[in-house]
């Protein structure tokens, strides 16, 4: 009795997998012959890269190899996310063809990477803003970028401090893989955190946190908390008397009103070459800005178009 | 010529035997000398009783692992509380209770449970435990030592429900019978014969569950908040060694003091889950001793 129940089980389990086989088999048809063999195409390289690191980065730069591939379909990507740290120390240990960084590497990073023979390159392709989030039935809307410091070091605890009800302030935050863990400390927090934050493994997780609790306080990219239920975005001023700007503001918030954003940086080895080269240009272009766009980030500012040409010529 | 064959087998097979004991001292070795570059740099004993962890701090790096043994402490104890009177109650209730068609239906779905992927229960964790902990004990959040501790009591319950059931079906009938025509009723029996005779088989099953709440990992990082600050009871935030090993080794720089601390986390967790398996093992032999007399 018992054991063929196991068969059966087993035997599901077996034709689980042979069709699981199949159906990718039959997703990945032959490469059609490109551009039907009339015009003259442009030179596409070919190629299989990993690119790999930041949470925050990994739906765009999603999107823009996807809409890459229409450009050329030789080259083939595989994008995961891990965190920032995640991806800088694959790209150290030759692991990765580009590391996602949503924080610039640092200097001993930097010294690790040549001591091993990799050159890391900074492509800078998008900006992102930095939301900081509460549950809805949290009433405070306003907060300057000093007390979101103060409460996350721990030094405010209670809502009452900042003009909400008396309730203590719990914390959620990325862990110390996360580049936005990283970036928020250094600008917002400026001091080690609360060791009371709560380290989520993800930006989703930090959501749901919030969702489920009305004295959280969180940050994310504000690209994945426009459409979030349960959760509210605070108005942020750079400091007291500056105007409070929503991050939800489309238009302050590209036009550089919003306090809280950064430079989203891509990490090669070397100066890029072959499909590695043509991403990057695609990310640039046009075409894939406005992808940038659409997904929810800001477009990249004059200052790093100019950096960045430095790599690309 | 069949000696031959029969000797090249028994070489074969001494052969998978010692790989499995030599990848093991590999695993050891790799822990310890990574242990000592950790210990050279920071101390011994401000490792051991160091109390804060925070590698990555703003001002200075402290690398104390006692809060992280405390969380593992304190997950693992809940976890066994919940999950032992619970595993052990279901086991004999199996063993001794049970028709044959309900223990047939029963058990496989019981080991099923084992086969559910952590990262799922964690998930359960986060969202269901999350909020009701939360309500039922009126907290801010459910994210605490006592949501790892159920959740890992969910996980170890299959492994304790299926080796404490063989354990007491091992015992020979003869005990029971006798038990039985002395006039005792079955909770006697069960209680005062058929336990006893299979105690150290039901102890090690309680010592392997326990070893494997110890060692999870993705369960506890996603339910448990990981929040680095003393653990100071159930219902705080807490970080177990596991959980510190799998966040901070994504993004360690090679060769440093925090890299090699982590090894050294590494080697407390090991040694650890090596005492819990040895007693488990020790139980178990005196278990297959008593059903042989």
């Amino acid at each position: 009795m018992r054991k063929t129940m196991y068969l059966f089980v087993l035997g599901l389990i077996l034709v689980a997998m042979l069709t699981g086989v199949g159906c990718t088999r039959q997703a990945a048809p032959p490469a059609p012959p490109a551009n039907g063999g009339n015009q003259p195409a442009p030179e596409m390289e070919g190629g299989f890269f990993e690119i790999k690191g930041s949470d925050s980065e990994v739906n765009l730069v999603q999107a823009l190899v996807e809409a890459f591939a229409a450009v050329n379909d030789k080259a083939e990507f595989s994008v995961t996310g891990g965190g920032s740290g995640t991806g800088i120390a694959a790209l150290i240990n030759r692991q990765t063809d580009i590391a996602m960084s949503s924080r610039p590497m640092k200097p001993e990073e930097i010294q690790q990477a040549k001591e091993k023979g990799v050159e890391p390159v900074p492509i800078v392709f998008a900006f992102d803003g930095l939301a900081v989030i509460v549950n809805e039935k949290n009433p405070v809307n306003e907060l300057t970028i000093e007390q979101v410091g103060k409460i996350f070091s721990g030094e405010i605890t209670n809502w009452k401090q900042v003009g909400g009800p008396d309730l203590n302030i719990s914390l959620y935050g990325r862990q110390s893989t996360s580049g936005t863990y990283v970036f928020f400390r250094e600008t917002v927090v400026k001091a080690d955190y609360s060791p009371a934050m709560q380290m989520m493994p993800g930006t989703s997780q930090i959501v749901e946190g919030v969702r489920q609790d009305a004295s959280g306080i969180g940050y994310a990219a504000i690209g994945y908390v426009k459409n979030a239920a349960g959760i509210r975005t605070v108005n942020l001023a750079a400091k007291e008397g500056d105007p409070y700007i929503s991050p939800l503001d489309d238009d302050k918030v590209f036009g550089g009103e919003y306090p809280l954003t950064r430079p989203l940086f891509q990490y090669l080895n070397g100066k890029p070459q072959g499909a590695i080269k043509q991403l990057m240009q695609f990310q640039l272009s046009k075409e894939g800005q406005d992808i940038v766009v659409k997904q929810g980030f800001l477009p990249v500012t004059p200052h790093y178009v100019q950096e960045n040409e430095k790599y690309l010529k | 010529m069949r000696s031959l064959k029969e000797r090249i087998i028994a070489v074969f097979f001494s052969l998978n035997g010692i790989t499995a004991i030599l990848i093991l001292l590999g695993i050891f070795y790799l822990l310890l000398s990574g242990s000592f570059l950790a210990w050279r740099d920071i101390g011994f004993f401000d490792f051991l009783f160091g109390r804060t962890w925070n590698p990555t701090g703003f001002h200075s790096a402290s690398y104390g692992i006692l809060p992280l043994v405390m969380s593992t402490l304190m997950v693992t104890a809940g976890a066994t509380v919940i999950a032992v009177p619970l595993g052990v109650a279901c086991a004999a209730y199996l063993a001794e209770v049970a028709s044959p068609w309900e223990r047939e239906i029963v058990k496989p779905v019981i080991e099923m449970l084992a086969g559910v992927p952590s990262v799922v229960i964690g998930f359960f964790g986060l969202v269901v435990l999350n909020r009701l902990i939360a309500r039922t004990f009126s907290l801010s959040n459910g994210l605490n030592a006592l949501n790892g501790a159920v959740l890992l009591a969910l996980m170890a319950l299959p492994t304790i429900i299926s080796i404490a059931e063989d354990a007491l079906t091992m015992v020979p009938t003869e005990y029971k019978e006798a038990s039985l025509a002395l006039g005792a009723n079955r909770w006697q029996t069960l209680r005062l014969v058929i336990f006893p005779a299979a105690a150290s088989g039901v102890s090690a099953a309680i010592m392997l569950g326990i070893g494997r709440a110890i060692g999870e990992t993705m369960t506890v990082i996603m339910a448990t908040g990981n929040a680095i600050a003393w653990p100071r009871s159930m219902f705080q935030s807490v970080r177990t060694m596991t959980a510190t090993i799998a966040i901070e080794l994504g993004e360690v720089a090679y060769n440093t003091t925090h890299y090699y601390a982590l090894f050294a986390v590494g080697f407390v967790l090991f040694a650890i889950t090596f005492l819990v398996n040895l007693s488990a093992d020790l139980f178990l032999q005196r278990s297959s001793e008593v059903t042989r007399r």
